[in-house]
């Protein structure tokens, strides 16, 4: 099972503890995570289901390629992150 | 007369009450996030449209027994292949106004990219309005601010039939349909867009128009603040004439129309958009009393020494009596009329920029 975790900055929002999931891509390890949170899924991506532009999802500590199609492969002990691109002001 | 004013900010809904006259931060709810667009219902029910930078859109009801809960936001349909040419976006910008619909449960949402949603559950739902979206014309809809989306602005539902509807688009003009959604047609005749090449500047699809605003007891008569003028109509948005009384500039973004006076309308100008700062530092309110063929210009209580206040689209609001006026600015000034907008008191507040001001 790879790990999900999510950005504290979510926990303002909705909850978003840690989660495990099976699934050979990113977009399959977040589908299996929003299976269970279906109000997460909005804050991550799109109504397309691409990454949200100010969205960063790392695997193993490098950022993903395909933020559109979220292909990028995941393995059984992968570590996958989602957190907040910085921005603000 | 209203009581209750919610403002939405830069970074947070703030909720003020008058009492003995004086109007006081009663309530402060999502600090720190943008709220894009407000509702206010006479049973007490709120609903706050958030345009989160890394998370989006979202949108929160404050039920009757005060406890805020998130709603589904509108969501765009999977964007086709074919649909490849369509320059914009199939999805949830920012929502970017909020109107009842006038039927139990009824809500409209207009966003950016430019998608009209309706509500028929008080917003636990929501389903894009297919006809406009995937009109031809669509495509032609150009963005606001610098290229960036389309966006509905403006929904104007006839108090004596809910069917019938007009949305204002930056930038599109103004739309018409009076079967509910089934079915629209581009109207506004008479608008012009000066900035626009010669053969273009009388097309109603590139009219910029910022803000419409109906007079509720005359619904025919609606006034609208466009990029490059004020202009009235006499037929429920389908031909315009341009007021050239206003004063003391054209430009703006906001207005109001007096809810039983037809005549009545207030606006707040503006130098044009290459600096888009009120003339010669002054804050005014420009009110007609004559349905625009003159105007007064209101100061008194406003800053009038170095202010810089800009109010967007729907950050000037008029209350049911059409005595209490509010508004508020990108500097976070807010002030309230309590006589038609012959005098302004400014709360003790410091707000941060005001996207919105609503009264219930």
């Amino acid at each position: 099972m790879a790990t999900v975790s999510f950005t504290s900055a979510l926990q303002r929002f909705l909850p978003a503890p840690p989660a495990e999931a099976e699934g050979g891509t990113v977009g399959a390890a977040l589908a299996a995570v929003f299976a269970s949170r279906p109000a997460l899924r909005g804050y991550v991506l799109d109504d397309q289901g691409a990454l949200r532009r100010h969205v960063a999802v790392y695997v193993n500590g490098q950022p993903v390629h395909d933020r559109i199609r979220l292909t990028d492969p995941v393995g059984t002990h992968d570590e996958i992150y989602v957190f907040q691109a910085l921005s603000g002001g | 007369m209203a009581n209750r004013l919610h403002v939405g900010t830069r970074k947070g809904l703030f909720e003020l009450a008058r009492d003995n006259g004086v109007w006081e931060i009663v309530d402060t709810q999502f600090l720190g996030d943008p709220v894009s667009a407000v509702l206010a219902d006479a049973d007490g029910s709120i609903w706050a449209a958030l345009d989160l930078g890394h998370f989006g859109a979202k949108l929160w009801r404050r039920d009757c027994d005060g406890a805020w809960r998130e709603l589904a936001v509108p969501v765009f349909p999977p964007k086709p292949d074919d649909a490849e040419e369509d320059p914009h976006p199939w999805s949830l910008g920012k929502i970017w106004v909020l109107e009842p619909g006038g039927a139990a449960g009824r809500l409209w949402a207009g966003t950016m990219p430019g998608g009209l949603f309706r509500s028929d559950d008080g917003g636990a739902s929501w389903s894009l309005n297919e006809t406009l979206w995937h009109m031809p014309e669509r495509r032609q809809w150009a963005g606001v601010a610098g290229g960036e989306q389309p966006g509905i602005n403006s929904v104007l539902i006839d108090p004596r039939n809910p069917s019938d509807i007009r949305i204002g688009v930056s930038t599109a003009g103004v739309w018409a349909s009076t079967d509910a959604g089934g079915s629209w047609r581009l109207i506004n005749r008479g608008m012009h867009a000066e900035y626009m090449p010669p053969e273009q500047r009388d097309n109603p699809i590139v009219q910029d128009v910022h803000r419409l605003a109906r007079c509720a007891a005359h619904p025919e008569i609606v006034w609208c603040q466009h990029h490059n003028g004020v202009f009235r109509s006499e037929d429920a948005g389908a031909t315009w004439r341009e007021v050239t009384a206003i004063r003391p500039s054209k430009f703006g973004f906001a207005v109001a129309a007096h809810p039983t006076d037809s005549d009545i309308a207030w606006f707040i100008p503006a130098i044009k958009d290459e600096r888009r700062v009120p003339v010669d530092g002054k804050v005014v309110v420009a009110r007609t009393r004559d349905g625009g063929r003159s105007f007064e210009v209101l100061q008194q209580g406003l800053p009038q020494h170095h202010a810089y206040d800009l109010v967007w689209r729907h950050g000037l609001a008029v209350d049911e009596s059409g005595e209490r006026l509010a508004f508020g600015s990108t500097s976070g000034g807010l002030w309230i009329s309590e006589d038609g907008g012959d005098s302004w008191t400014m709360p003790q507040v410091r707000l941060p920029p005001v996207a919105v001001v609503r009264f219930a």
